[in-house]
């Protein structure tokens, strides 16, 4: 990079939000520079592995992610474990799969994905430049208008901080604080080599189908869940769990995925695979709370992770979309005003009419409610006691429903009132 | 090879890293370690990268350093001297991810 450069925007983090930014930007003539601390787009990035589809649309058209996704999940299904035991939930939707069309979403793998994006943008005409770790940036006048990567310098109207949850740049830039701890989960996953023609029998899938598999009650009772997703010749095996709480059990993180791949429901899901990689990310927990007061300062713009937009409802982890339609709105504000002054307003505005921010205020009570520590022991355990009495004949006299309620409850160490205010507190969301 | 459990240090040897050797990204401050009485570092390194040593203190090898921070958020008593992502070219390359 050389000092006489001067670019409209500098995009720091090729990853969905700013290989989308910077495609949006380059196809509109703009002179970009995408920088990306990877020796390739993705080389440092982690998901778990879904990207829900609708974000594309913003990207036009012609935008084509054929190369950079896995499977179109048609099979949803979530599992709740106590012990060895489980119930699980399947809903199967060829429509949901888009039945050759645009699905609801993707299995991903993020070298994959986000060298796909990258190489977009590059083909739209934005600079790529790989292997570059962006120091800090360059302040005038209270204006960023640049960054500093080791002793070079380049200049841009905009810089636009896509790097991530761990935004060192955000921070530099006094965008935000030191993460609080309570605000992230810590992901770990393994990467779990199989036949396609294995992975489409035990998840009951056509051939470019995929399936999504949420769990809850595998953490030890720690705020968290795990996740399975199908890729074409591979599944993607992850714990996320609340470091906090982890430090306090005291059970590792990788140690609780190690058990989950033994769990009698899951071993069979990936049995005779090869693990082949294994990897670790943050994840923001807290919602619109974990979103920067300011998303912006004059001459820089934050997007994807490093703004805090991920929204997890426990059903449905959204971080990739908000990823992307973020990158949209900042590339949409930067095209929109010739003030640079008045970027920064516009991205908001923008984030805003991508439903970008509606999406995190409307979801903010699911937080709170997955601060109920219920949720990831007893009430797991509830479910499968009553799932093991139902099923059960024992040549005893079978009990009443209603008492094989109460000793479930017991068992599981909670109270009808407990129960109630717990249900309250879910339906008001 | 069939499914089993697997320490980290044979998770991590499945990773492709391109190990610093010269300039370790995350340093400590040891006098702040010894002191910590929390020590969350020892369990929440998805790596298990920070140890003990037979002398009782805390040693971190950057080598295996996935850069997911999570060191880095819950290290409150300022161990943790300097936390940067590994210069240019170096660290853990996700050929997956």
């Amino acid at each position: 990079m050389s000092s006489a450069d001067k670019f409209d925007a500098i995009v720091v983090g090729a990853g969905p939000a700013g290989s989308a930014c910077a495609y949006i930007l380059a196809r509109e003539g703009k002179a970009v520079l995408l920088v990306e601390r990877g020796d390739s787009a993705g080389a440092k990035n982690v998901s778990g592995g879904r990207l829900y589809a609708h974000a594309l649309k913003a990207l036009g058209d012609e935008f084509d992610i054929s190369g950079g996704v896995e499977r179109k999940v048609a099979r949803e299904e979530i599992m709740v474990m106590a012990g060895n035991r489980s119930i699980t939930v399947s809903y199967h939707d060829p429509e949901l799969g888009g039945e050759g069309q645009i699905p609801n979403s993707y299995t991903v793998l993020r070298a994959t994905l986000d060298g796909w994006m990258a190489s977009r943008g590059e083909e739209a005409g934005a600079i790529l430049a790989c292997g570059i770790r962006v120091d800090d940036v360059l302040v005038q006048d209270g204006r960023v208008v640049g960054v500093r990567a080791g002793d070079d310098e380049v200049y841009a109207d905009v810089v636009v901080a896509a790097d991530g949850v761990n935004s060192l740049l955000a921070q530099r830039a006094g965008l935000i604080g030191d993460i609080p701890a309570r605000n992230v989960a810590v992901g770990v996953k393994e990467v779990i080599a199989l036949p396609s023609k294995v992975i489409e029998e035990r998840f009951a899938l056509r051939e470019d189908e995929g399936a999504a598999l949420l769990m809850l009650g595998c953490t030890g009772g720690v705020k968290g869940g795990a996740f399975l997703y199908t890729n074409k010749e591979s599944v993607s095996l992850g714990c996320v769990v609340a470091p906090e709480e982890v430090a306090h059990k005291g059970k590792p993180v990788h140690r609780l995925l190690q058990e989950l791949k033994l769990h009698p429901a899951v071993y069979p899901l990936i049995e005779g695979g090869e693990t082949v990689e294994y990897s670790a990310h943050l994840v923001s927990e807290a919602g619109i709370r974990g979103v920067p007061g300011n998303l912006h300062r004059p001459g820089m713009l934050l997007a994807g992770d490093s703004a805090g937009f991920v929204i997890n409802l426990g059903y449905t982890i959204r971080g990739m979309d908000l990823a992307i339609l973020s990158g949209v709105a900042a590339a949409r504000a930067i095209l929109a005003e010739a003030d640079p002054a008045r970027v920064g307003p516009a991205y908001v505005s923008e984030l805003e009419k991508l439903k970008v921010l509606p999406a995190m205020r409307a979801t903010r009570g699911y937080v709170d409610l997955m601060e109920v520590p219920r949720l990831y022991e007893n009430y797991p355990y509830l479910a499968v006691e009553l799932f093991r009495c139902l099923f059960t004949v024992d040549g005893d006299v079978p009990a009443r429903m209603l008492d094989t309620a109460r000793g479930a409850l017991r068992s599981a160490n909670l109270s009808l009132w407990q129960v109630a205010k717990d249900a309250w507190r879910g339906l008001k969301i | 090879m069939a499914i089993r459990v697997m320490d980290t240090p044979e998770l991590l040897s499945l990773n492709k890293f391109n190990v610093d050797e010269k300039e370790p990204h995350i340093r400590l401050d040891k006098s702040k370690c010894r002191s910590c009485q929390d020590r969350p570092c020892l369990v929440v390194c998805p790596a298990g990268l920070y140890r003990l040593d037979q002398e009782g203190e805390i040693n971190f090898d950057h080598a295996g350093c996935l850069e997911c921070g999570t060191c880095r958020v819950m290290c409150n008593n300022k161990g943790i001297q300097s936390w940067n992502y590994p210069r240019a070219t170096f660290g853990v390359h996700y050929r997956l991810g």
